[in-house]
């Protein structure tokens, strides 16, 4: 079973897109979420910080690798460094999802519930993008 | 030539460059206003006032440029934010791999941390010249670094002409359109504003021809006397 790493600018984002996520899946799938920017005060700010997102990975971790889901811009970059402060065995096994946040976890939590492999659950996560959502006349 | 760059003065550099952005937050946010999302200023400003207490604390366990560079990038990767938190990081990253166990370094290794960084933030952020990014302020420093080294030219005037170079790349960006982040949605509306983030970077440049080309006071180099400003209160 893979692991679900959620990352997003907002942390209350990352949150709900993970509580979303865990309702479409099994217990025995970790979904971790690594939004936000928390500061000394332990106040959250609008940002991506990749040491939490590095530890996040480390929580999700499963030796049937990672899947990373993110909403776009600098939470890509933070998420490469955070691929970069790992060691390389456990960097191989983690992918960055090209899927729109919200569909694609939810469509990733299904199918990892399922026993997909990463690459198998990534393809379907990032497929979600063409989900069509209303009935066409 | 022969002249080296050592542990306290790097400190020095560091620590000047994180009071010049707390006094420029301000202006960074204003520039960021114009074409981005109006808080580059403040993103900076929070790893900049982390920089200073760690640089400042008694003991901040950096005994090698490589390790004081490195904490310096685990501050912005952590506590940034926006782009420039990964991208700055990535930088001193970079460059303190460069530097690992050195307690000095000449103006060529200096010139090839700089070169080793700014790789990171290209590979990182995928901007070349002329994108109105940080790159457009780095590039042309690193490469007047690299001419002044070839040249066996001192590290005053090396770190002048980066300095100049930094600056001149920075007020060209006024004239690019955005081809990254945010700014890049305006398109041709970017044109007429100058890119916060090559402001923040012609920081490092201005702030290290202060600071890297004197020998540091020994031992009481976080005395700054040129600075008297309280970074800011939290």
């Amino acid at each position: 079973m893979i692991g679900l790493v959620i990352v997003s600018h907002s942390h209350r984002l990352a949150q709900g897109v993970q509580e979303l996520a865990d309702q479409m899946s099994t217990d025995d799938i970790t979904i971790v979420a690594a939004g936000g920017l928390m500061d000394e005060h332990g106040a959250f700010h609008i940002g991506t910080d990749a040491v939490r997102i590095a530890q996040a990975i480390q929580e999700a971790w499963s030796e049937d690798g990672v899947l990373i889901l993110l909403d776009m811009g600098s939470a890509v970059l933070s998420t490469e460094v955070a691929l970069e402060m790992l060691p390389p065995a456990m960097r191989e096994r983690c992918r960055m999802s090209n899927a729109p946040l919200v569909e694609g976890a939810i469509v990733a939590a299904l199918e990892a519930s399922l026993g997909r492999s990463l690459e198998e659950v990534n393809q379907a996560a990032e497929a979600a993008s063409r989900l069509q959502k209303i009935a066409q006349e | 030539m022969g002249q080296e760059i050592t542990l306290p003065q790097f400190r020095r550099w560091l620590l000047a460059y994180a009071r010049r952005i707390i006094q420029e937050e301000d202006y960074l946010t204003e520039l960021d206003a114009a074409i981005g999302d109006a808080d580059h200023g403040a993103n900076m400003r929070r790893g900049m006032v982390k920089v200073l207490e760690r640089l400042q604390a008694p003991d901040d366990n950096c005994n090698d440029i490589g390790s004081l560079l490195r904490s310096v990038a685990m501050i912005m990767i952590s506590s940034v934010g926006g782009a420039a938190g990964p991208l700055y990081g990535t930088f001193f990253l970079r460059a303190a791999a460069v530097a690992n166990q050195h307690r000095s370094v000449t103006l060529p290794e200096l010139a090839r941390m700089f070169r080793t960084g700014l790789e990171g933030i290209q590979q990182r952020g995928k901007a070349v010249l002329e994108d109105k990014t940080m790159v457009d302020a780095i590039q042309p420093a690193v490469e007047a670094l690299e001419a002044a080294a070839e040249a066996n030219q001192s590290l005053a005037v090396a770190l002048a002409s980066a300095r100049q170079a930094a600056k001149l790349g920075m007020e060209h960006t006024v004239e690019l359109v955005a081809r990254k982040g945010r700014a890049s949605y305006l398109g041709p509306r970017s044109v007429g504003f100058q890119d916060p983030g090559a402001t923040s970077a012609y920081y490092l440049f201005e702030t290290a021809a202060e600071t890297l080309a004197t020998p540091a006071e020994n031992g009481s180099e976080q005395g700054q006397k040129s600075t008297s400003q309280e970074p800011g209160d939290p």
